[in-house]
């Protein structure tokens, strides 16, 4: 009667929820950006899409393959970078200079890093910022939404920054406006966002600090909180990448300074700097922070002694 | 709903024998008892190979205070004494003992009398004589627990009957099959610590034993017997979250619950101590959950300490086809054995096998930083960064992340999405720093 059983420490039993499924809800989360930006740039739209995730697919499986690492691509992650990068680019940006941005993001930001998990940047924006250095007009030339020919025009931020008038709220919203392909509908990004919500893949801590002190810093300011909200990459940048659970700190409160700090770095860029948007920087910068954060911003230890009283 | 902060839902999974009443397991033919069943100090073989044992007789004890006396299960003859495996994966110094009939009783059954005869001194020389350890697994020798220092004032008793565990029914099924028992070890505990409160916690998806216990209560007149439902959230059966949750009172960092004036003994436990000290029973057998989908017909067994696990597994049907993992104790917390022919013991709660389905393919990835661990450890951990010191071998900072605070209840590795063997690294490294301690 004596056999051998398998054998290994507990627990033995596991949550359903692996890397994978989390990463291939993303993917279903994203969907809706890109069914918006489909309807509202068209084809091309989602033919940079299509372009940038098949080269991020491919930039991460030879990538691994020169490295000799185990091919991870079944994780989806590659895949998540790939969809997050075209959602950050104009929609008339030439496929190749996207292609660019994708390798980058995998080999650069993400691989030699060590790969899932250990990148410091957000692979996407840290692309996106590297495309903004090398292609400045490329990639600050938007267009109109709905359009049968691309007729160029201005962001919404960048006519406020210029004193002029700004497309309606509900244009806003809905996403009828110049921008880049994900940010522009601001339901899509809600609804893919509230999917996250539902499969508790992201928390509450990030978006809502990122969010609430930008509506709350452009009031003070005597800005319109409203439009500073719905425009630009706030909504995107807050829900699909402060909530990056690699570049982002671990805890709770944590969580919560992240989105602080990339609310009120939005805004300074936003008012006073050079950039009618400060969204990709803010969360870049705030990601240099978080090994700082994750290290001073622990939970209270059960028992521990309480630091005050 | 009382209960502790953070911690995870498992899904319960015990109801294929929750409704079950516990049944006697058939008379082991031969039985194995390691002299190591208690946490602290093994006892030593008081019988010698060719001795002829009666059942409950004595055969093993240690002069140690932190031990625990081990009792002849079984009516027989001592055939060897050596080191034999044990579910632990080790091999410990065992006696062996094989059935044999027309040995005489080791002193005549006495009345029942009742545990309210008994002052403190009494209940403790009592219980350490029946060889009581605690009976949730933790094995720690009870009469030590109801020897506080003087020192230190117990105001409350806690019973804990969470059974947090998923799959395991058997502190359920003595609360409702004896619940006389479950008051009455509960009564002697507090007489021993002189507590005037004595508090049941039972997670809220037992609400016939909540009722049952209530029923006695009141049948009884008893006067400072506090029956609390708390949420059934794991691991509520923890002893520092069961205080936590009841009291609102949080053992500190190192300490013990005696510190914030509470001792806390299982179910199981205190229906030990009544049997011993109202019939004179030694601990010789216990009821162990059989169950998982490897099991052909689950039960609530109780079985003589020492049973072979094979034994045991062939009274419940035997083994189904895709049997893939037999695990001593509940699956968050048991351990694998890799042979049936390790015996029951006193810390045996469950006899779980699971089917190869619910053991699932588990290949650890990278952690991916998703922060689930840290927002499901009830003691307030990193997890994810104390198992990355732990690798690294940076041993100062795994202390300085408290690893010696982790209480090992799994949270984190179950929730953990890249599949990390999380407690195997913290387990790793408690043992390091103990190393380094004691070279140091």
């Amino acid at each position: 009667m004596l056999m051998n059983f398998e054998t290994s420490v507990s627990p033995h039993i596991r949550a359903y929820d692996d890397a994978q499924r989390i990463m291939w809800w993303v993917l279903f989360s994203l969907l809706f950006p890109v069914m918006a930006a489909t309807w509202f740039f068209g084809f091309k739209a989602l033919l940079l899409v299509v372009f940038t995730t098949v080269v991020a697919v491919l930039a991460e499986a030879v990538f691994q393959r020169i490295v000799g690492k185990p091919i991870t691509i079944r994780d989806g992650s590659a895949a998540v970078t790939g969809i997050l990068l075209a959602l950050v680019l104009p929609p008339t940006l030439p496929l190749w200079m996207a292609g660019i941005g994708a390798i980058a993001a995998i080999v650069l930001v993400k691989g030699l890093f060590g790969g899932l998990g250990f990148n410091i940047f957000n692979p996407a924006l840290a692309a996106r910022a590297i495309l903004l250095a090398s292609w400045p007009v490329a990639m600050t030339t938007w267009v109109a939404p709905l359009a049968l020919d691309s007729v160029t025009t201005a962001s919404p931020l960048f006519l406020a920054k210029m004193h002029q008038a700004v497309p309606d709220y509900l244009s806003l919203f809905m996403g009828s406006r110049a921008g880049s392909l994900g940010e522009t509908s601001v339901l899509a990004i809600l609804i893919g966002a509230g999917i996250l919500y539902w499969k508790k893949i992201i928390d509450w801590p990030a978006p809502t600090a990122f969010i609430g002190s930008v509506a709350l810093l452009t009031a003070i300011l005597g800005q319109d909180p409203l439009f500073h909200v719905l425009s630009g990459g706030l909504l995107l940048g807050a829900f699909f990448m402060a909530t990056d659970y690699v570049t982002a700190p671990v805890t709770t409160k944590g969580r919560f300074i992240f989105g602080l700090g990339c609310g009120v770095m939005t805004v300074m860029i936003r008012l006073y700097g050079g950039f009618p948007e400060g969204v990709n920087y803010s969360i870049l910068i705030m990601n240099m922070l978080t090994p700082v954060i994750d290290t001073y911003v622990r939970p209270r230890l059960f028992g521990g002694v309480k630091k005050h009283g | 709903m009382k209960t502790f902060p953070r911690g995870i839902h498992t899904g319960h999974k015990k109801e294929s024998t929750q409704s079950l009443p516990i049944r006697e397991a058939a008379l082991p033919k031969r039985v194995v008892l390691p002299l190591q069943q208690n946490l602290g100090v093994p006892a030593e073989a008081i019988v010698k190979v060719g001795d002829v044992v009666a059942e409950g007789q004595k055969i093993a004890d240690s002069a140690k205070f932190v031990s625990a006396p081990i009792h002849a299960p079984i009516a027989g003859k001592v055939i060897r004494i050596e080191k034999l495996l044990t579910a632990a994966g080790v091999l410990v110094m065992s006696i062996v003992i094989e059935a044999a009939e027309d040995v005489p009783a080791a002193s005549p059954a006495g009345n029942r009398r009742s545990w309210k005869e008994l002052d403190r001194d009494a209940i403790r020389k009592a219980v350490r004589e029946a060889g009581i350890v605690g009976l949730g697994g933790a094995t720690f020798p009870t009469h030590v627990k109801l020897s506080p220092p003087s020192e230190k004032k117990i105001d409350a008793v806690i019973i804990n009957g969470c059974e947090c565990e998923p799959y395991l029914t058997v502190d359920h099924r003595l609360m409702l099959e004896m619940p006389a028992d479950v008051l009455a070890g509960a009564g002697a505990i507090a007489r021993a610590v002189g507590a005037e409160r004595i508090i049941l916690g039972i997670e809220n998806n037992k609400p016939d034993a909540i009722e049952a216990l209530t029923a006695e209560v009141s049948k009884e007149g008893l006067s400072g017997v506090e029956i609390v439902s708390l949420k059934t959230k794991y691991p509520q059966g923890g002893e520092k979250m069961l205080i936590k949750a009841i009291l609102g009172r949080e053992v500190p960092s190192g300490g013990l619950p005696m510190d914030v004036g509470v001792v806390v003994h299982n179910v199981g436990t205190a229906v030990a101590i009544a049997e011993a000290l109202e019939l004179g029973k030694p601990l010789i057998e216990r009821v162990v959950t059989v169950t998982g989908s490897g099991v052909r017909e689950p039960k609530n067994l109780r079985v003589r300490i020492g049973t072979p696990f094979a034994e045991v597994i062939e009274q419940c049907g035997g083994l189904t086809e895709d049997a893939a993992k037999i695990i001593m104790g509940g699956p968050m917390t048991g351990t694998a054995v890799s042979s049936m022919e390790v015996p029951v013991v006193k810390a045996t709660s469950s006899i779980l096998v699971l089917a190869k389905k619910d053991v699932g393919d588990v290949t650890e990835g990278d952690c991916i930083r998703c922060g689930r661990c840290i927002k499901t450890c009830p003691v307030g951990l990193m997890p994810n960064y104390l198992a990355n010191f732990a690798k690294l071998k940076n041993w100062e900072r795994v202390e300085e992340y408290h690893v010696a605070d982790c209480i090992e209840c799994g949270c984190c590795a179950y929730i953990c999405p890249a599949r990390i063997f999380l407690v195997q690294y913290f387990k790793v490294a408690k043992r390091e720093l103990q190393l380094r301690k004691a070279v140091c």
